[in-house]
């Protein structure tokens, strides 16, 4: 067997905050439940930290490969050294880091999303192109639908019978979200449970 | 959440693991008689989409060209982690089946906890097949802890790593779309899953394969990852009926309190 101890370790804490999740047990609840997730919590921070180290690493090693592309390494690691260093000296919770690091952060991403806006515009064009079924018609259709639902047309133009009209549309969506949830739900739990069972190890390396 | 609640929550994640457990069983096991054997074979339904992604995996092995695993952005301090979980799962077999490639598969991952995970599942893959010689750390790598950061530092892997089949699995926002488009300017073979609704309508448009709902946790299964994957897909069909029945009663019940005034729970 692959880390019998880390095996056995992972499947006790995952029982002791399953039970501790259901069973009203103060011993439980108040005092295992909230010290392992705090540990937790305290390794994920570390995991975030060696996460890092192996993103700078990555484009380190980058930078040694002469190959295209790869000086926009150089663009990362200067802007982490910069930010890390000034992180450290006015400390994350500084107003003036804040910002700086805002207002370098949010136009880039807002830039991504505007190409994501473009991106999906195309491919929704493309789709008919690409899924010649039914369903792709189904979606394109209910694609526009909404659109037009859920852009206010209707309760503009017709009044409150126009808005009963958009509410009633609104509400089908609901139903179809919530059968994917539930599938959802019912994977999360078998996967979980599998955890629980030790038959998935992803921590065994 | 009431106790009743938490008690059916318990009732129910009981039944789940007993069902798991029973049908994991090899039927030689249970006290079945021989005809009831032979008609107990438990299968999976055909899914074009596992279909090409077995056969994507097997091309790009045999071409000794690159798979790439995504696992998305999930916390794994968090209710989002099971979809990062099976894809851990995914890429343990993955990782078995392309052990003879000269090309090991590439994960990128948006969270440092999932990155030191992927890492460990290569690890330990290619130590059961002692082909330790083929594991490097840099294989599993965090590209960027924001969901934006994550797509940007994906998308040169899927256009620079000579990577010929992408398999996308975990939690993901719209901006999942990206990453599509970028495989798909290469032309290789995508496969999509996220356990997040707005990614599930984007990669409907985006991805060659999209799966939908809890088709994401069957992937390893398809992939022939084990007995407990597959006798878990069992039990999510169990469960499925178990909670239709009990919806189906519980409206039956909300319906005769409206019409009789009769309040029964």
């Amino acid at each position: 067997m692959r880390a019998p101890l880390a095996t056995a370790f992972a499947i006790s804490v995952a029982v002791i905050l399953l039970l501790g999740s259901f069973l009203p047990v103060p011993l439980l609840q108040d005092v295992l439940q909230p010290y392992l997730l705090g540990s937790a919590v305290i390794v994920g921070g570390v995991a975030s930290l060696i996460g890092i180290y192996n993103l700078l690493s990555v484009h380190v090693r980058k930078l040694r490969t002469p190959k295209a592309g790869n000086l926009y390494s150089l663009f990362l690691i200067i802007a982490f050294v910069v930010t890390f260093a000034a992180g450290l000296w006015f400390t994350p919770s500084d107003a003036r880091f804040q910002r700086v690091v805002t207002h370098i952060q949010v136009p880039v991403e807002t830039s991504l999303l505007a190409l994501l806006a473009i991106s999906l515009t195309y491919t929704s064009l493309r789709l008919l192109q690409q899924r010649k079924d039914r369903m792709a018609w189904v979606f394109v259709i209910s694609t526009l639908i909404f659109l037009i639902v859920t852009g206010g047309y209707l309760s503009a133009l017709g009044g409150n019978g126009g808005g009963g009209f958009a509410a009633f549309f609104n509400t089908l969506p609901l139903a179809g979200a919530r059968g994917i949830l539930l599938g959802v739900g019912l994977g999360s739990l078998t996967t979980g449970l599998r955890i629980v069972f030790g038959a998935d190890r992803p921590y065994s390396g | 959440m009431t106790i009743i609640d938490k008690l059916l929550g318990l009732a129910l994640v009981l039944l789940a693991g007993a069902a798991m457990f029973i049908l994991a069983l090899p039927s030689s096991s249970l006290r079945f008689s021989k005809k009831a054997r032979k008609r107990y074979k438990p299968t999976l339904r055909p899914l074009p989409a596992f279909q090409k992604l077995r056969r994507a995996i097997g091309l790009a092995i045999e071409d000794g060209q690159g798979v790439h695993l995504s696992l998305g952005n999930a916390n794994i301090l968090q209710a989002n982690a099971a979809s990062a979980l099976s894809g851990l799962s995914t890429l343990e077999r993955l990782a078995q089946l392309s052990i003879v490639s000269d090309k090991p598969p590439i994960v990128t991952s948006g969270s440092g906890s999932l990155a030191i995970l992927s890492q460990d599942t290569l690890q330990a893959a290619y130590r059961s097949g002692s082909a330790m010689a083929q594991y490097r750390p840099d294989l599993g790598r965090l590209t960027g802890p924001t969901p934006f950061s994550y797509v940007a530092g994906t998308m040169p892997v899927i256009h620079r790593e000579k990577v010929y089949t992408n398999i996308l699995v975990g939690n993901y926002g719209p901006e999942i779309g990206l990453l599509c488009e970028a495989a798909d300017r290469e032309g290789t073979f995508t496969l999509a899953a996220s356990d997040a609704l707005p990614a599930q309508a984007v990669l409907y448009a985006t991805a060659q394969e999209p799966l939908i709902g809890e088709e994401m946790f069957a992937i390893p299964a398809y992939l022939k990852a084990g007995k407990f994957h597959l006798s878990s897909i069992q039990a999510q069909d169990l469960l499925r009926w178990v909670l239709m029945i009990i919806m189906v009663i519980g409206a039956l019940l909300k319906l005769v309190q409206t019409l009789f005034g009769i309040s029964i729970l």
